[in-house]
């Protein structure tokens, strides 16, 4: 197996343990339908967000009923890709934003980002969202789908300090690392995904 | 939070948390899972080694603390961010709610930080009339509920799904039922909202790099990132200690810190900050950022020569997964708002002399803390100084006084063992037990049995039995211990036999006395020390190999401790690194030295299990030769669960928290109960006597023995 692979299947092992979905796409084309068909499948029988289902407070309520349609975020990317996205999402019957996040705060349902980096040792996504509205989309968005190129993986965190460093250097700066979904073991150690931030984590390995 | 007034009180308290049985249920799954979990996150890591690095370079920021927080302090600066100093909690919380007024913000979320708990803020934030919501999931429930957290990790691990579930039916105005994803959801929307309204964010943050004048915070949730994006401004309180000098120190903590916290490889998230970011709903589209870095002592603290290891602490709170104590009786009873083996040494520290006077006692000093800290802190000599301390502020208890004369006074304590002999006749069994307790003890010691003082002790059959061997492959010296002494000297003299029958020539020097740890256990450190100096004063060096004892608890105070005992007086201590590096206690000397083989010992039928005892398995990180010497000495070993767990003893431990004893007793002999073993075998004479105790209070069939005793007992 070559070095590359080896990085490939250990960041996937351990991407999988935390449950995040890991799959490959050979293009952009791929990753779009992949995004496409996750909203479609997603509650496909309701727009409510998560938790709204339940008895809120009327405060908590007020926040639920702002949703007219299904909405996918794609901000802080290249123009074509964005274009690309929309168009698809439109013909499927789904809102497709690129700014704007504070006035869905609610939730969306997808979030469409990028990775700079992949950290094989703990199947890590390094984000890099010095841009508010890039960054609430990995906060804000029930599932988070997220593209790694395969080339970007590197073997643990001090073989991406250099990078780090020289973005923290920029400020200002904003970097996540992202591991899996949102979780929570605070009620009796039960874990729960899905606390504050996305239910679900989608990596979608790039070839490259 | 600490309440109690005195021991007693406290006493009284520890009662409830020892009666609440789901507290007990949860925590002892707790204990079992967090261990595996822990040793699966570091497979095919060397933990030892991270430990190792991460305390050297904790130690060095915690040196130059001064000048990384001037590079801290500049970056940050340069970067748009407003940098505080506050040197108490007082003045921390001042400045937070004077920003709040300055910025006009009314409404506050905030993300989980032990350094906010410390300094009591959401207190002085609500009385200025703000609103403060804790959006961690844990750190709600408890804020609802006006509690502190009971760890520092899980800061709600005490309660059940259907105290959630009311308390959200409560906040929400309709009825919740207790299904824990479903109650994870109301959270989700009942604090959305929260975030929406809120115009400051406050966080923690676990790292402070000076290189980048930036942050980091290590969260799960993702609360963390919404407090620190939504809200125009954002206040991160932190202490001194989590200046690091470059990103590299916090990427090597990172690895540390969530695998020792909950056995996670990583968190969900970590976040890095650095400089004023982009923030829609400021007035200039820049988010107005402050650090509020806290002092409270700690600039005190890492001055001094022993407690500078405290800056180590990554608040991981793996030295509260794995105690004994805060197993039993929970967070809120082993800490104040520090939890676990740090917390009773930082209460005495950020909160002062009075809540840590109880605490600091409830340490059984199993060594099962330090075994595990990611800084590798010595936590219960630490815990063991400041009890000290306390002893020295306060004024020392008489009974504590009376023992530290007579252990001063070889002479009078051996005759006071002797006469105890006489005194006890009246109430002596045949079977070595006393039939009921002196007066002195009250019915909570009644969960074990109490042995006799033994008819002649180890050193006078010595003078008449000290064998002679002809061509020594071995000079060593036999260090018995009180228990081995005086109430225990069969076990001695099963090893003198094995001993002697593998050509070891033995000594065994008449002035030595009792080894301190007792006394030690009490705070008494100046007793303590003067014992050490007599025993080391009794042994002449040059003469031996070894010093061997059968005494687990012995040993490790002998090899660890002594050194630092005397460490002000260089001739001593010269003389005390080497006492201690002869030091051995018997299994390893039997197995490793000895080489002893199967076909010396008869194989008898019997099923035996094993107690491992503290000071042996982590004080002298001694694992498989004793286990080895039980198949080699003829029985069949049967593993038993949770068999490097403490089973309670902990010399004066006992005495004073008999409750919590009985306790650790009692689940240790059901533990071993279920192997079906018709012997338990360890190597601590302390362990033996609380172990008996309990099994003959009991009525239960199992033998204890020391391993010497059954490897005399089969030689061929
Ligand atoms: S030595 Fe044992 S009892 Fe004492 S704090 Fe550490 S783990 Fe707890
Ligand atoms: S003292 Fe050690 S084990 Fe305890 S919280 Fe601090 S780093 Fe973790």
């Amino acid at each position: 197996m070559s070095a590359t692979q080896e990085l490939v299947q250990k960041f996937t092992e351990k991407a999988e343990l935390v449950s995040a979905f890991v799959t490959t796409v050979s293009s952009e084309d791929e990753a779009f339908k992949y995004v496409i068909d996750l909203c479609d499948k997603k509650d496909a029988c309701q727009l409510l967000m998560s938790g709204c289902e339940r008895d809120l407070s009327d405060k908590a309520e007020a926040l639920c009923d702002t949703k007219q349609q299904k909405i996918i975020a794609a901000p802080g990317q290249k123009k074509g890709f964005y274009k690309e996205l929309a168009t698809l999402s439109k013909k499927a019957g789904f809102e497709c934003i690129d700014s704007g996040m504070r006035d869905h705060l609610a939730g969306i349902d997808i979030g469409v980002t990028y990775a700079e980096y992949g950290i094989a040792e703990t199947g890590t996504l390094m984000i890099d969202c010095p841009s508010e509205e890039l960054r609430l989309a990995t906060m804000i968005s029930e599932y988070h789908v997220c593209i790694l190129p395969k080339s970007k993986i590197k073997k643990d965190s001090y073989a991406v300090e250099k990078m780090m460093l020289t973005r923290m250097k920029k400020t200002p700066n904003y970097m996540a690392y992202v591991t899996g979904a949102s979780r929570t073991a605070d009620i009796e150690r039960v874990l729960a995904l899905g606390v504050h931030g996305p239910l679900e984590l989608h990596i979608l390995l790039l070839e490259d | 939070m600490q309440k109690a007034k005195n021991l007693k009180e406290y006493r009284e308290e520890l009662r409830e948390s020892l009666d609440n049985d789901f507290l007990r249920t949860t925590l002892d799954n707790f204990a079992i899972a967090y261990k595996a979990g822990r040793a699966n996150a570091f497979k095919d890591m060397d933990v030892k080694e991270l430990i190792n690095e991460i305390a050297c370079s904790k130690d060095e920021a915690g040196a130059n603390a001064d000048a990384l927080y001037k590079e801290f302090k500049e970056n940050a600066e340069a970067a748009g961010i407003h940098v505080h100093y506050a040197k108490d909690g007082d003045e921390a919380n001042r400045i937070i709610a004077q920003i709040a007024k300055d910025t006009n913000c009314k409404k506050i979320v905030k993300s989980k930080s032990m350094t906010a708990e410390e300094t009591l803020l959401n207190h002085d934030l609500e009385a200025a009339g703000l609103e403060v919501t804790e959006t961690d999931l844990g750190e709600w429930i408890i804020q609802l509920r006006h509690e502190g957290p009971s760890h520092m990790v899980m800061p709600a691990i005490h309660l059940s799904r259907y105290q959630v579930g009311e308390l959200f039916s409560d906040v929400t105005g309709k009825k919740q039922d207790s299904d824990i994803d479903k109650l994870v959801k109301v959270a989700r929307r009942e604090l959305r909202q929260k975030y929406v309204d809120a115009d400051m964010g406050i966080t923690g943050a676990n790292f402070a790099v000076a290189e980048t004048g930036g942050i980091g915070l290590v969260t799960n949730e993702g609360n963390a990132r919404l407090c620190s994006t939504l809200p125009r401004v954002h206040v991160a309180l932190m202490g001194l200690d989590k200046l690091l000098p470059k990103l590299h120190d916090a990427l090597r903590i990172l690895k540390a810190l969530p695998r020792n916290a909950t056995g996670q490889q990583i968190t969900s998230y970590v976040t890095w900050i650095t400089g004023a970011n982009e923030c829609a709903s400021a007035e200039d589209g820049k988010k107005e950022i402050h650090y509020v870095m806290l002092d409270n002592g700690r600039s005190e603290l890492i001055k001094d020569p022993l407690f500078s290891q405290v800056n180590r602490c990554i608040r991981c709170g793996a030295c509260a997964n794995v105690c004994p104590v805060y197993r039993l009786v929970g967070g809120h009873k082993m800490g104040h708002i520090y939890i676990g083996a740090i917390g009773l040494i930082l209460t005495y520290f950020f909160h002062g002399k009075d809540k840590a006077k109880n605490l600091v006692q409830n340490c059984i000093n199993c060594e099962a803390c330090k075994d595990v800290c990611a800084g590798g802190i010595d936590l219960p000599r630490l815990i063991k100084e400041i009890h000290a301390r306390i002893l020295e502020e306060d004024g020392h208890p008489l009974p504590n006084m009376l023992l530290g004369k007579v252990l001063k006074n070889r002479k009078l304590f051996h005759g006071l063992l002797r006469a105890a002999k006489w005194g006890q006749k009246p109430v002596a069994e045949k079977d070595g037990f006393i039939r009921h307790l002196p007066l002195i003890f009250s019915k909570e010691h009644s969960f074990r049995a109490l042995p006799t003082i033994a008819e002649t002790p180890f050193r006078d059959w010595w003078k008449d039995n000290k064998p002679h061997v002809e061509k020594p492959k071995h000079r060593v010296a036999l260090f018995s211990g009180c228990v081995q002494d005086f109430v225990y000297p069969e076990q001695m003299a099963a090893a003198v036999k094995v001993f002697a029958a593998n050509d070891v020539a033995m000594e065994y020097p008449m002035e030595q006395s009792c080894c301190g740890l007792p006394v030690q256990m009490m705070g008494e450190m100046k007793t303590s020390k003067e014992v050490a100096i007599q025993n080391l004063r009794a042994f002449e060096l040059g003469a031996y190999d070894y010093i061997i004892t059968l005494c687990a608890s012995c040993a490790g105070h002998l090899k660890h401790n002594y050194p630092k005992l005397v460490m002000d007086k260089p001739a001593l201590k010269l003389k005390a690194d080497e006492f201690a590096s002869k030091v051995i206690d018997y299994s390893s000397f039997v197995h490793d030295v000895l080489k002893v083989e199967e076909k010396d010992y008869k194989k008898v039928d019997t099923k035996a299990t094993y107690h491992a005892p503290c000071h042996l398995c982590r004080g002298l990180d001694v694992h498989e030769a004793p286990r080895k010497l039980i198949e080699t000495g003829g029985m069949e070993y049967v593993e038993c669960s949770e068999e490097e767990v403490c089973c309670g003893f902990g010399g004066t431990f006992s005495m004073k928290f008999p409750e919590l004893s009985a306790e650790l007793l009692s689940n240790k002999l059901n533990n071993v109960e279920e192997t079906g073993a018709e012997v338990l075998l360890t190597d601590c004479p302390g362990c033996i006597m609380q172990l008996r105790g309990g099994l003959k209070t009991r009525g239960s069939k199992v033998k204890v023995q020391h391993i010497a005793e059954i490897m005399a007992e089969n030689t061929k």
